[in-house]
């Protein structure tokens, strides 16, 4: 079997964003980036089941400028076997990205496409399913537990009420949650051996694809700030303020 | 121009985040119509119809429809818009799961998890984990819009008398299986809606010692959570998580124990009214959100807590 797995490139998830004065976006010069930590899992399961034997091949695809690559690199050196950088200079909305990877996936004919549920900066939640609308196979979503059959793959998925178990054919879309497994981290050699993996360079507007984003930013802006809070002394002072002060007990 | 809210439920009821989805829904346009597509979910269609400002109730009832797989409920949804202008659900995994599908064959580019409705077009959204709102415009002619329920109020329940109409199952692709869903059952009030939260942390530092947050809980009539890191630690399951990647809660008022205050997990409770937070370091980025801040041991404050409430005449329900 072969997996593509998607990773990008976003600004480090432990980073307080700072919004632009003019209101056109966050800041993001000199701002540590690294790659999506929910890709991180997504990486870390392809590789894990390449360990089990299940699996022979691992391309890491990434679109982005091309600092992207790190995210690549990052993949190939914990176990991916090729990289593909699709460049793309700028911004494009998860129904673009989706229809780049939907090209990549009929040239590269995977068995599975793996994907983070989320990217944690535009928090969009939507790439991985649109993909699976695109080329027509089923997905599991917010994946934590996998059990890769012959044909088909049992899914445990985190939902709202608890867990779910789900079947799925294969060729499948399989978004993953922070608890399907543990990422690992490169060893330098490994990091030094990624080096010499293969890596496809293609463009984003060579794709044949309409990449025109249709959803335009009209402003970006700090959400309202709290008000500074207090310190109480004692639990008998804080069961006080709150059955008196804000009366919400 | 109307718009059509894809509901969610049970097949027996709506879920509570549908009514508050509604209220979005009639936000962008006044004529709502409501999509109810399951198996024997009759009660559920005529719930919806008793919705005031519910202008119509579409219901297809069909073994289809049971478990809400995304790959058979996206293509009747698809059939269905044919006639609206705006396609909403709930931003939760009920609505991130099925909407970006019908988004894709629409070749329409989604507006996910919107918290305020500007006008029919643009709106606003939470991005980086919340730590910044967008404002957008969305420029295609059919639009996919998930909704924070949380950030509407929930829509009057009776008074309404829409008409039902059935619509027809459309053909399924037969790829995918429901097995079984492990609901977590509690007697406490959903964590999504209750009016108190109380939220552990890698502070309680096992399982077993959540029961001193469920004491807390059970007194004030509230919701229990967690951070993610209780969690991931294994202390409580997963659907009691708060945060960027869990559940959005907005409580009149939200008790963190032993939670440090990470960025994700803040996405998921900084826009509660009162804030209060337990915890031992006073240097947590926690209190830099609570409004009542008490730097304290837990395992001595929470025992303390209790006997405190336990002293009080009345508790608010």
């Amino acid at each position: 079997m072969k997996i593509l797995v998607a990773v990008k490139r976003v600004i480090d998830y432990n980073v307080q964003i700072r919004v632009k004065e003019d209101g056109s976006g966050v800041h993001t010069d000199n701002v540590k980036m690294s790659t999506n930590p929910p890709d991180d899992n997504a990486v870390e399961e392809t590789v894990k089941l390449k360990e089990s034997g299940k699996v022979k091949e691992i391309v890491a695809i990434s679109i982005g400028e091309d600092k992207a690559q790190e995210s690549i690199r990052k993949a190939l050196a914990v176990g991916a076997d090729k990289g593909i950088h699709v460049k793309a200079d700028s911004y494009i909305e998860p129904l673009g990205i989706a229809k780049i990877l939907k090209k990549i996936v009929e040239k590269e004919k995977p068995d599975m496409v793996f994907l983070g549920k989320q990217a944690i900066d535009d928090d969009c939640n939507q790439t991985g399913q649109m993909l699976g609308s695109m080329l027509n196979w089923p997905q599991a979503t917010f994946s934590s537990k996998l059990n890769i059959k012959e044909k088909s793959l049992e899914v445990v998925r985190e939902i709202d009420e608890g867990l779910e178990t789900l079947e799925i054919n294969l060729p499948a879309i399989v978004t993953c949650d922070l608890r399907l497994n543990e990422p690992r981290f490169a060893s330098l050699p490994n990091i030094m051996k990624a080096k010499k993996k293969p890596m496809e360079l293609l463009n984003a507007k060579d794709m044949g694809v309409d990449l025109k984003n249709r959803i335009e930013q009209l402003k970006v802006e700090e959400p309202p700030k709290r008000k500074a809070g207090i310190k109480v002394t004692s639990v008998a002072e804080l069961v006080s303020k709150l059955k008196n002060e804000a009366k919400v007990i | 121009m109307s718009v059509l809210l894809i509901a969610e439920h049970d097949n027996s009821k709506l879920k509570p985040f549908t009514f508050n989805a509604i209220t979005a829904a009639s936000k962008i346009d006044s004529d709502v119509h409501v999509l109810v597509a399951g198996t024997s979910c009759e009660n559920v269609s005529k719930e919806a119809a008793n919705i005031p400002i519910v202008k119509k109730v579409l219901v297809c009832d069909s073994p289809n429809y049971q478990n809400y797989l995304p790959e058979n409920l996206s293509p009747l949804v698809i059939k269905v818009s044919e006639k609206y202008d705006h396609i909403v659900a709930s931003a939760n995994t009920f609505g991130k799961n099925f909407m970006p599908r019908v988004a894709a064959a629409l070749d329409v580019s989604q507006v996910s998890d919107i918290i305020k409705v500007n006008g029919p077009d643009t709106f606003v959204r939470p991005i980086y984990a919340g730590n910044a709102f967008a404002t957008v415009k969305s420029n295609d002619k059919k639009r996919c819009i998930t909704i924070r329920p949380t950030s509407f109020d929930a829509a009057e329940k009776s008074g309404g008398s829409a008409p039902i109409e059935k619509v027809e199952a459309v053909d399924i692709p037969n790829t995918s299986k429901f097995i079984k869903r492990e609901e977590t059952k509690s007697e406490r009030p959903e964590l999504g809606t209750a009016r108190i939260v109380v939220s552990g942390g890698r502070g309680l530092e096992s399982g077993e010692n959540f029961k001193l947050i469920n004491d807390i809980a059970d007194k004030l009539n509230a919701a229990v959570g967690a951070s993610r890191a209780a969690v991931d630690a294994g202390y409580i399951s997963n659907d009691h998580q708060v945060g960027q990647t869990g559940k959005v809660v907005v409580p009149d008022l939200y008790i963190a124990v032993g939670i440090s205050g990470a960025i994700q997990h803040l996405a998921g409770m900084k826009e509660s009214k009162i804030i209060v937070a337990i915890n031992k370091d006073g240097e947590a980025p926690i209190f830099s959100v609570a409004d009542y801040g008490l730097e304290a041991d837990l395992f001595t404050a929470l025992p303390e807590l209790l006997s405190e409430l336990n002293k009080l005449n009345t508790i608010q329900k």
